[in-house]
């Protein structure tokens, strides 16, 4: 006598957003690739249940200074790229990019304090050495960020960038450049759903469409905090999914910022034998991290270290997988 | 999931005798049914009601336990499709598999590999549950030889054969050490069934390519005859068939207790991964979603680490961050001259930078305010960790009377509070430390130079 399996597909009422980044010359850019994420109408790589009509991507970080306090590995991993922001595009488009995140880390004031003019000839040449659709970050301080985003905006007009970030203590101004230049925003919250959905409905008021808004909702990496996002997102996707849409945008985490500031990642020395090959380590830190949050609903990763990008995009390409029957 | 109270009244006497202690047998029965009340009490229910009532009020898992004493592990009891909706309770045991065949030296080599790791983290201490023998010689005598090596160890340990003679010689050899025997397929499974019921095992089901109606059907067989402790196989080894298997087996185990597939699921990540490093990313998918079983094929403390880490993660529950007690701790053997370092009672806080500090060989007063187990910025940003708070743990710990100096000093992420916390503790000198715990070392030492 068989036994059969009761049927425990879900049915979803709400679906995530559709969120572009890039614009070919037939709209205006001068992108040679365009990236859509998001459409998902289930759970993550629950093809049985629904439709992933689009893969998750990577962004790989780029910084327009030379780096001085990330890890020796990264260091050694991109070499003679590092302050040459065009050429470490370019470099990681080879590597596999599916995006360029460029973080303007010039700016903060006590990196180099520069400003608007810096930040459009830094976006103007990314933009001239890669194909790829373009992030923009701001150093991170308030008013830096607010005049350095406004110039990337303007200057990558055309080319649907995604301006970060957007958070509740500073996310006008950013949001005005967006609106005049048919930009995109990464509106970021502290591991907080409702603080997410509240600076959704913020950014909403300004008349931002839906479609051009990217949640990240912070992560800790892997031994870090993980644990908080992983929970954080699959509640966020639960929200999306039933119906809630205030939070249907697409995910993106900022994975190799989290990973890379580990004690695991950044020291070979002095560690523990049981931590095994610092090499090793350190690019699994990031990978199983991204491992986590994809499995939880990440739509974007932004990753540092290109010998992840293609474990990554392999874990991808076998999630994406329709078996038969499944 | 659990029958309601109403289904179980229909199951007893009602004849409202009081006996139970409960008014009426309505009263009674909404009580089972909220889990206040034992079905014993009621001297009139009839043996099927007992039997169905066992049933329903089973856990949706069934908690497997393999080994023991110090290195027992338990896997199943889960009540949750989702972490957050109350936590994932018995972490998933981390294996290695070894081959029967393997020359004397690799197999010993990897055994004692096995057996010597463990890693403190965060408090706890990490390490692998056990190994997975299997059987690629054919010949019982060898295999048991195998697993003798490892039940000396005091390992979880996992059979694994095809053959029901070779299987036996094993079973035999583990006596005493609970092991899991792997597995009963379609062609062999009355064999296993019979063995693992001869000595008292668990004993894993398999069946292929993730045919789950077949995975049900075959568990329902095997459990029929008697052999109740079952871990499950769906056969799929990749990354979107295992999610798809193993999601769907979650589900039907806890939203529709389905009872053939209430059983812990054991998984292979390294076989078909080509490399360790894609098995253990797929180890982690494994971890984060629903295995209760992970077996690797090669070890490397790195990917091993990791996956530790994760699992430790991914299993400590949502409404419990762990903590430490607030109080004053004492790095190495501080003196009157000895720097005093503030920070929270987050776990993962404290050891970060207790950690730090020790590792300078430095000694160092570590003074831990309570913040309800929030990490500096949380509790910072929710008002739990600020100069009031600070100072309060200052005057409550008697600091002043261990040190000679007046120095405190603040974790940098919170260096907005330094001219407060100096209104709060006059005669305080108040410094403003490092904002990551990384850089502990070299502000100590910039500090005793200074």
């Amino acid at each position: 006598m068989s036994i059969a399996m009761p049927n425990v597909k879900e049915t979803w009422t709400g679906k995530i957003l559709e969120v572009t980044l890039g614009a070919g010359p037939d709209q205006g850019g001068t992108r040679g690739k365009t990236v859509t994420v998001g459409g998902e109408t289930t759970l993550p790589f629950l093809h049985f249940e629904g439709e992933i009509p689009h893969r998750p991507v990577i962004a790989v970080e780029i910084s327009d200074r030379t780096p001085d306090d990330w890890s020796d590995l990264l260091v050694r991993a991109w070499g003679e790229v590092l302050g040459d922001p065009a050429a470490w595009a370019a470099r990681a488009e080879e590597a596999g990019a599916d995006l360029i995140a460029l973080t303007l880390d010039s700016a903060h004031p006590e990196r180099g304090d520069t400003g608007a003019k810096e930040a459009r000839e830094t976006v103007r040449r990314v933009l001239q050495a890669t194909s790829l659709p373009l992030i923009v970050y701001g150093p991170g301080q308030r008013e830096k960020d607010n005049d350095v985003l406004v110039a990337a905006a303007e200057e990558a007009a055309g080319e649907r960038i995604a301006l970060g970030n957007c958070e509740d203590k500073n996310y006008r101004t950013i949001v005005a450049a967006a609106l005049a230049n048919n930009q995109v925003v990464i509106a970021k919250s502290p591991m907080d759903v409702n603080l997410a959905k509240q600076l959704n409905v913020l950014i909403g008021d300004m008349r931002m469409d839906r479609d051009r808004i990217l949640i990240d909702p912070t992560t800790g990496a892997l031994g870090y905090g993980v644990e908080y996002s992983y929970s954080i997102m699959e509640r966020l996707r639960l929200a999306a999914l039933t119906g809630d849409a205030a939070l249907q945008q697409p995910l993106i985490l900022t994975v190799g910022y989290e990973a890379w500031r580990t004690k695991e990642a950044r020291s070979g020395e002095g560690v523990p034998t049981q931590w095994g090959e610092w090499a090793q380590r350190g690019v699994l830190w990031e990978a199983n991290t991204s491992v986590t949050l994809l499995e939880t609903g990440a739509d974007i990763v932004v990753l540092r270290h290109p010998a992840t990008i293609p474990l990554v995009k392999q874990a991808i390409d076998e999630l994406m997988t329709r078996a038969a029957g499944s | 999931m659990a029958l309601s109270g109403l289904a179980i009244y229909k199951m007893l006497a009602q004849t409202n005798c009081k006996e139970c202690g409960f008014p009426t047998c309505l009263a009674f029965a909404m009580k089972l049914a909220a889990r206040q009340a034992e079905l014993s009490s009621c001297p009139y229910v009839s043996d099927e009601a007992k039997a169905q009532l066992d049933s329903a009020s089973a856990p949706p898992i069934r908690l497997i336990s393999l080994g023991k004493d110090g290195h027992k592990l338990e896997v199943g009891n889960e009540t949750v499709v989702f972490r957050h909706e109350k936590t994932f309770y018995h972490q998933p045991g981390l294996f290695f598999r070894l081959r029967d065949d393997m020359d004397e030296e690799a197999f010993t080599r990897r055994l004692d590999q096995v057996a010597d790791y463990q890693i403190e983290r965060v408090g706890q201490t990490l390490r692998p549950d056990g190994v997975a023998i299997e059987d690629t010689s054919g010949s019982a005598d060898t295999f048991a030889a195998r697993v003798r090596q490892a039940v000396v160890k005091d390992l979880a340990i996992i059979l694994i054969s095809s053959l029901p003679n070779v299987m036996d010689a094993g079973l035999q050899v583990a006596k005493g050490a609970s092991p899991l025997a792997y597995a009963a397929g379609a062609e062999n499974w009355e064999e296993m069934a019979a063995l693992a019921k001869k000595h008292g095992v668990p004993l894993a089901v398999r069946v292929q390519d993730g045919d789950l109606d077949a995975l049900a059907t075959l568990a329902d067989h095997v459990s029929k005859q008697g052999v109740e402790d079952l871990v499950l196989d769906p056969g799929t080894r990749g990354w979107a068939d295992s999610l798809s298997a193993l999601t769907r087996m979650r589900r039907a185990a806890i939203k529709k207790n389905f009872r053939p597939l209430g059983y812990p699921v054991i998984t292979f990540p390294g076989e078909g991964a080509g490399s360790p490093e894609k098995e253990t990313m797929l180890a982690s998918q494994f971890i984060d979603k629903y295995a209760g079983f992970i077996v690797l094929d090669s070890f490397e403390p790195a990917a091993l680490y990791s996956l530790l880490t994760l699992r430790q993660n991914i299993y400590t529950d949502p409404q419990k961050p762990i903590q430490v007690s607030p109080g004053l701790y004492e790095i190495g053997d501080p003196n009157g001259e000895s720097p005093l370092l503030v920070t929270t009672n987050f776990s993962l806080t404290y050891f970060s930078v207790a950690g730090e500090v020790e590792g300078t060989g430095r000694p160092a007063w570590l003074l831990i305010a309570d913040s309800e187990g929030m990490s500096v910025l949380t509790a910072w940003a929710a008002g739990k960790f600020d100069a009031e708070a600070i100072a309060k743990a200052v005057k409550a710990t008697g600091v002043s009377e261990k040190i000679s100096h007046r120095r405190i000093i603040l974790p940098g992420a919170v260096a907005s509070i330094s001219g407060e916390l100096e209104e709060e503790l006059p005669g305080w000198e108040v410094l403003v430390g490092p904002r990551e715990a990384i850089g502990i070392p070299s502000y100590l030492r910039l500090l005793a130079n200074s």
